[in-house]
């Protein structure tokens, strides 16, 4: 009997020991090589997570961090797209790539919208996103990148209208920005206006905004403007724009917008809202002139 | 007569080429096959499936999802579509059935590169090389998992080569092809099966589910064993073959391991056909 409770002893304390070896030369190792991996693909990936703003993604995407965490990287979106599909091209498409009357028998090679971020690009490898300066976003109404979006990274349902039906006019993949009044032609008081006519929402997201130029005295400059509330950040105002070097670009709406300090209230709208001014009577300053002159 | 630079001399002189070779010719045409099938529809327009490894549309409308990848993104706090997880569960399903390593040896096309890098290291008689836990790609998964929680992204597709070289035959390379070698070199000279048996956390997810498969490969005639090693010296996982093969006569003679990829490359290269598939028993 105590021979036997011996033995077991032996065998338990033997078992405990291999399993301690088992831990220290198996198990231990292993996890470490795993952690010493995870942390350099930490690193790695948190160097890299921005989106440069040159590129866009496509319609319906969730705010980056989130889309970042939802995209599973599949490319349905990529091969969704309308554009990229576009096997004959319409006398719309071959125009807005290259004006017809230069060479009306041009064949004309669409730059496919949607691409993967391939590796080593500065877009997190295998998303989906477009250039809008290459090929904007063509705004297909039935937003086929979306509905083919196995993940909701892509979703119409982010898109409502007043009518809460999906609507393309509501994505804000970006936000158009004249980011150079300098070189842009309508701003030198000379006749452009190409990114206003390319514009889809045109009137609402792109207007010309008229002012007197100063320098001929009468005549008008057409400076392009852009109206957040109904920009889609297609790009196709940056695609079209005739310089060597776009005036007008898509920006991502975080870089564009500039944010009012909270506290701002804005007279006017203020007044208007309760249907009186709201201060009770106009301040009377007494005017300050410079003293006359003895 | 035993070479282990050169397995497979004896198969073919007493079974022939053909059935020397036949599951690995047949992995081939799998592994080209469903890559061709991706690409059919790019090329040629004929649109079987749509997306890539990591998520795909099958004839319009048969979802299917990495598990780890939708993992990965439930990790990273995204919830999941039911069109992700339908997706996730046929090929969970599919592959608890029929072994998870089944991927790794008949889908993944990183196999082809791993393959032809266990070639390489073999006919030029390399030493194993670095020590590195089979455990390792275990720990990497999980450590994947917690990495994605913590930083919000699906973390693993910064790096996945398996998914890497897919998207990239299909949608464009870009500097993959830098990874893509340093794969190679790794399992070559580096460490032998370094990649795919050591690392890959893709192949670690799909060995879990083989822990469950009915198709198994199993040791039915090793009392015919010849103790030639061919089997061990092809087999990218050799320690699963030792306790169906050696094992006494009570023991099973069905290789339980869940690293066994059910790739038939044993039952190729038997002399005397030791080797064939059955079921779990």
């Amino acid at each position: 009997m105590d021979i036997d409770k011996d033995i077991d002893k032996k065998d338990k304390k033997r078992q405990k020991e291999t399993a301690r070896r088992q831990f220290l030369t198996e198990t231990l190792p292993a996890a470490a090589s795993a952690l010493v991996l995870a942390a350099g693909l930490g690193a790695y990936q948190r160097s890299a997570q921005a989106v440069p703003p040159r590129a866009m993604r496509p319609p319906g995407a969730l705010p980056e961090k989130k889309f970042q965490a939802a995209c599973l990287r599949c490319g349905q979106c990529v091969r969704a797209c309308h554009a990229n599909l576009l096997q004959n091209n319409t006398m719309e498409e071959i125009a807005f790539d290259q004006p017809a009357e230069i060479n009306p028998n041009a064949s004309v090679k669409l730059e496919p919208v949607l691409r993967l971020a391939e590796c080593g690009a500065d877009i997190p490898v295998g998303t989906p996103y477009f250039i809008p300066r290459i090929s904007p976003c063509r705004l297909c109404e039935d937003m086929p990148c979306a509905q083919a979006c196995p993940s909701g990274a892509l979703s119409k349902q982010t898109l409502l209208d007043e009518e809460k039906k999906p609507s393309i006019y509501k994505a804000t993949m970006g936000l158009a920005v004249l980011v150079d009044h300098e070189n842009c032609i309508g701003s030198q008081g000379l006749r452009c206006d190409v990114c206003y006519r390319n514009c889809p929402v045109i009137d609402e997201a792109l207007t010309l905004d008229m002012q007197i130029n100063r320098r001929t005295g009468v005549h008008t400059r057409f400076i392009p403007t852009v109206h957040s509330k109904y920009c889609t950040g297609c790009g196709k105002c940056e695609r079209s724009c005739i310089l060597e070097h776009p005036a007008i670009k898509v920006l991502p709406i975080e870089q564009a917008r500039g944010e009012l300090g909270h506290h701002y209230r804005l007279g006017w709208e203020e007044k208007e809202e309760a249907g009186k001014s709201l201060i009770p009577e106009a301040l009377q300053l007494p005017a300050r002139r410079p003293e006359e002159l003895p | 007569m035993i070479n282990k630079r050169r397995p497979g001399q004896e198969a073919v002189a007493k079974k022939g080429w053909v059935q020397s070779y036949k599951w690995l010719f047949l992995r081939r045409i799998s592994q080209l096959g469903i890559l061709g099938l991706f690409l059919a529809g790019p090329l040629l327009g004929i649109w079987i499936i749509r997306g890539t490894l990591s998520a795909s549309e099958v004839l319009g409308f048969l979802p299917m999802t990495d598990p780890l990848i939708l993992l990965q993104s439930l990790a990273a706090g995204h919830p999941a579509t039911s069109t992700a997880v339908i997706g996730a569960l046929i090929v969970v399903v599919f592959y608890a059935l029929i072994g998870g390593g089944i991927f790794c040896a008949w889908v993944c096309p990183v196999n082809l590169l791993t393959d032809a890098a266990a070639w390489l290291n073999r006919r030029l008689g390399l030493k194993k090389g670095m020590k590195l836990s089979k455990n390792t790609r275990y720990w990497f998964m999980a450590a994947i998992l917690l990495l994605s929680a913590l930083s919000g992204t699906i973390v693993w597709e910064w790096l996945n080569p398996v998914t890497m070289l897919q998207r990239g035959l299909l949608f464009g390379m870009g500097m993959g092809w830098f990874l893509i070698a340093a794969i190679f070199v790794f399992d070559a000279f580096l460490l032998r099966r370094g990649w795919c048996g050591h690392i890959c956390p893709v192949g670690a997810m799909y060995s879990l589910l083989s822990l469950t498969s009915v198709l198994r490969v199993q040791a039915a005639g090793r009392e015919q064993c010849t103790d030639c090693m061919d089997c061990f010296s092809v087999c990218p996982e050799p320690q699963v073959i030792q306790p169906a093969l050696k094992g006494d006569a009570q023991s099973s003679p069905v290789i339980l391991s869940k690293n066994c990829l059910n790739c038939g490359r044993c039952i190729d290269i038997c002399p005397h056909n030791v080797f064939r598939f059955s079921r779990r028993t």
